[in-house]
């Protein structure tokens, strides 16, 4: 199998996998970053966002070979202890339910603000609709991307 | 951690046992024996465990620092929360002195390690009080014993002891001597006018972790060795596995194994995309062994029951055919749902590692005792070897109160030899599910001089039916001749428990029947189902599961909240009432039109579940619940095509999404009533008040979920139905 060397969370990770790897098992199987969720494989749910070049990406839908060379970050990186402005806002607002999905929304969220930072509430619904909580905790999600944008201006 | 142990005579039962902290300081431990579990017996050989196997405790360190153990499995529905807020109430800690672990299955020292049914609070209720309590009674103990003084004359506040005299003590003094104290029998609890913690919001426990994206759930847990397994099942129901070929997966770099039992076949792979893949590569011959079966086909076969004769009626009250001869208006509605999967968003998975001394395994599951329970028997093995740790759970809306995956873990580990985690893929998690049985239900009521004396209902199922309690909810007792009749059909499709079963479904039903037959009878929606409160007040009837005095308070409080009858122009309301998993909740929606297309605003919600015990979570719930129902109510829409489901993943099948979700406002009447469900109580009346705020925006009835079918329905009116 091939050997691939990953810039994540700041830091260059080898590993050896199958090129057809989706970097979202590379992350959770192999380099031990299992806060990046599976969900559905096919880039529906969102789950499994990461930031590549500082964008969110699905990385179910990426492949290992694909992301050699970018700057890849997940939530274990977005800050050392979770006083990133949107983990802030997440933990004021107290969004989870069961959690599973949070970590996908809160890279999701990140990203978004950092391109808009002073987003309407129509702008954080379309840029937070790719992203399922079935446990449907939507209006906290909104909450608290408001909440982040508020502080981070 | 521990360094020694020290071993105590137990006085009357065995009750607590006391730890060594290596930095000095010791641990106490409380177990749950006398407070869970009123009759057990403790462990006999409980000063020989090891601290780490025995944790079903209350540990208080000698810095004062508190860590409760939580029993019940956590799928989000916040009892990792509010299950040791409980218990912090009545020792009387602060809550920023306590911190909180999962337990691990353990039936000598737990009752009812369950999450279903909205009833973890409810059942723990009176045992986490005492749990709580007593610990706080024997500290308090040990202080007077300390002092030589009455311990009637003590007081406590947030962990610290405090007599007549004003001197003080720590709980963190005492807790070596209370270790040795004698266990109280009967303890004080508080009032809930004293309570601190109770009725106070209070952050998720696992907050830090999950935005931080730390290993809780299933999937996230890793072990020495552990191999993937991704697993063939038949690809329809009714089909079974003749003979595969298995060559082409084997070939794959990373696979270590493959193995058959019944008629699936597991891949063992280094990592689990490696395990996916290979299952691709699998070559399996597949016979039907009974029927092929379609959505299509159901219809016509639930139908067919609804029209004919062959019911088992489950309650009776009065005699409906002779009342139904004499009235003057009649009316008959007949309503479909389909069969619906959970999608949870953390597939089914788990881990097992079964070896010939014992059987390690760990994963989200909502009855870890029954699944220990069968796990035993499939393997032939002692229970006692099994050792079940629950992770935090990636949703559970009753999927996992099946343990199929878990005893697909242990079966494939037993085989291999192997430390095994097994993962469903979306696909394996949609296809190979135990769904909600669709259903239909048929209802006929009879008006006579103004008022509803007659009531019918009617259930055809796949499956299964309604349980025991449902025909005695609202309006069971509201009307003179009342009768609950169920009809099933036994399918080969699996079907289970889905977040409140049955009532996901017949409160949409029986509440647009009620919006329906108050337009018949031309009286005030929201008026004739007070009118029908009135006929239950006082009654001698103990099968009636509601009350109709707080049904009737959340009935007021859902008009007060949501403007009902005030709202401005242009925006349409739906009402609902309904009562289940022993709560009372009443929902408004409201609907706007925009571009031509009815849009759900707002759903004011009001609950009484009794005493909230975290106000901050509990609204998550209700909130979720709401939006959760509305989803299903509007895109669920799952069907069969020669046994196999038309949709496996979120491209074909529609969840709700942020742009669809209403606001919702929740709020919860104020009373002392010990508290009752929340997980599900929520969900069921959400659909019936968003359809039923459709009728009103567009002149049309919806019958049948999911709404989204029905695109002719979902338009603005014309000018002339809205008048």
């Amino acid at each position: 199998m091939p050997t691939y060397e990953l810039k994540v969370n700041g830091e260059t990770r080898t590993l050896q996998v199958s090129a057809d790897m989706p970097l979202m098992w590379a992350l959770r199987d192999h380099l031990d970053l299992v806060g990046t969720k599976y969900g559905c494989g096919i880039a529906q749910c969102g789950s499994c966002t990461v930031h590549v070049d500082g964008a969110a990406v699905r990385s179910c839908v990426l492949t290992v070979d694909q992301a050699q060379g970018k700057e890849i970050t997940t939530i274990e990186g977005l800050s050392e202890d979770g006083s990133h402005p949107v983990q802030v806002a997440w933990k004021e607002i107290d969004v989870p339910q069961c959690g599973y999905c949070q970590a996908g929304q809160i890279m999701t969220a990140t990203a978004f603000l950092n391109d808009n930072p002073n987003p309407s509430e129509e702008e954080i619904k379309s840029a937070m609709h790719g992203n399922i909580c079935r446990c449907a905790s939507y209006n906290r999600i909104l909450r608290a991307v408001s909440l982040a944008a508020e502080n981070m201006s | 951690m521990e360094t020694t142990n020290k071993t105590l005579t137990f006085s009357r039962r065995a009750f607590m046992r006391t730890s060594s902290l290596a930095g000095g300081g010791l641990l106490i431990g409380f177990n749950f024996v006398t407070a869970c579990k009123p009759k057990a017996e403790a462990p006999i050989d409980l000063a020989n465990l090891n601290y780490n196997d025995f944790n079903a405790f209350i540990k208080i360190a000698d810095n004062g620092a508190v860590t409760i153990f939580s029993p019940n499995p956590e799928i989000g529905q916040g009892i990792k929360t509010s299950m040791p807020m409980i218990i912090a109430e009545e020792l009387d800690v602060s809550w920023d002195m306590v911190h909180v672990e999962q337990g691990v299955l353990d039936t000598e020292n737990y009752t009812r390690q369950v999450a279903g049914g909205s009833q973890s609070i409810r059942h723990g209720w009176d045992a986490l009080r005492q749990t709580g309590a007593t610990a706080r009674q024997m500290l308090v103990n040990a202080a007077a014993a300390k002092w030589g003084v009455d311990a009637a004359e003590c007081k406590t506040s947030e962990g610290v002891i405090t007599n007549a005299a004003g001197e003080t003590l720590t709980y963190g003094d005492v807790v070596n001597e209370a270790a040795a104290m004698e266990v109280p029998e009967d303890v004080a609890l508080k009032s809930v006018k004293d309570y601190k913690i109770i009725g106070t919001d209070r952050s998720n426990v696992d907050i830090d972790e999950i935005i931080t994206g730390k290993p809780l759930f299933g999937l996230d847990y890793k072990a020495e060795g552990m191999l993937y397994a991704s697993v063939m099942r038949p690809p329809a129901f009714g089909q079974k596995l003749v003979s595969v070929d298995d060559a082409g997966a084997r070939a794959i770099t990373g696979v270590t194994d493959v193995v058959q039992f019944g008629n699936k076949v597991a891949v063992l792979a280094s990592d689990t995309w490696t395990a996916m893949k290979a299952k691709e590569q699998l070559r399996p011959v597949w016979e039907a062994e009974s029927a092929a079966e379609s959505t299509a086909e159901h219809d016509k076969i639930l139908m067919g029951l609804l029209d004919g004769n062959e019911f088992n009626t489950l309650r009776t009250d009065g005699d409906v055919k002779k009342a139904f001869a004499q009235c003057d208006q009649i009316l008959e509605r007949t309503y479909e749902s389909p069969f619906l999967p959970h999608n949870c968003l953390e597939p089914m998975n788990f881990y097992a590692n079964v070896s010939a001394e014992k059987i390690h395994l760990v994963g989200p599951i909502q009855t870890p005792e029954w699944t220990a329970n069968r796990v035993a028997e499939l393997l032939e093995r002692d229970v006692a070897d099994i050792r079940l740790e629950m992770t935090r759970q990636g949703g559970g809306f009753g999927r996992r109160l099946y343990g199929d995956f878990a005893l697909e873990a242990a079966e494939i580990s037993n085989l291999a030899q192997k430390p095994v985690q097994v993962v469903f893929s979306r696909e394996d998690d949609m296809a190979d599910g135990i769904y909600r049985p669709a259903l239909k239900y048929r209802i006929k009521a009879g008006v006579k001089d103004g008022k509803v004396i007659a009531y019918h209902l009617k259930e055809a199922a796949i499956n299964s039916n309604m349980y025991g309690l449902i025909p005695n909810f609202f309006p069971a007792g509201a009307i003179e001749n009342y009768q609950v009749d169920v009809a099933k059909y036994d399918s080969n499709i699996t079907t289970g428990a889905w977040r409140a079963p049955y009532t996901n479904f017949l409160a949409f039903a029986e509440q647009g029947f009620f919006d329906e037959l108050a337009e018949l009878m031309e009286v005030d929606r929201v008026q004739l189902r007070l009118d029908m409160l009135q006929n239950v007040k006082g009654t001698e009837d103990e099968r009636i599961q509601y009350s109709p005095e707080r049904m009737e308070k959340v009935i007021q409080a859902a008009v007060e909240k949501s403007g009902w009858g005030s709202q401005p122009e242009g925006t349409y309301q739906g009402f609902v009432n309904y009562y289940c998993h022993n709560s009372h909740v009443a929902e408004v929606a409201d609907v706007v039109i925009e571009d031509g297309i009815p849009v759900v605003k707002k759903v004011t919600c009001v609950v009484d579940c009794g005493i909230v015990i975290n106000p901050l979570g509990a609204k998550n719930q209700a909130e979720g619940g709401v939006i959760d129902g509305i989803g299903h109510s509007m895109y669920g829409d799952f069907s069969f095509e020669n046994g196999k489901p038309t949709a496996t993943n979120f491209d074909k099948y529609r969840l709700i999404r942020m742009r669809e979700a209403p606001q919702v406002e929740v709020h919860f009447m104020e009373n002392e009533h010990s508290p009752t469900g929340l997980g599900e109580p929520t969900l069921p009346p959400a659909g019936g008040a968003v359809a039923n705020a459709l009728k009103a925006a567009t002149g049309n009835r919806l019958y049948n979920q999911p709404f989204s079918k029905y695109p002719e329905k979902l338009k603005a009116p014309d000018k002339e139905i809205l008048g």
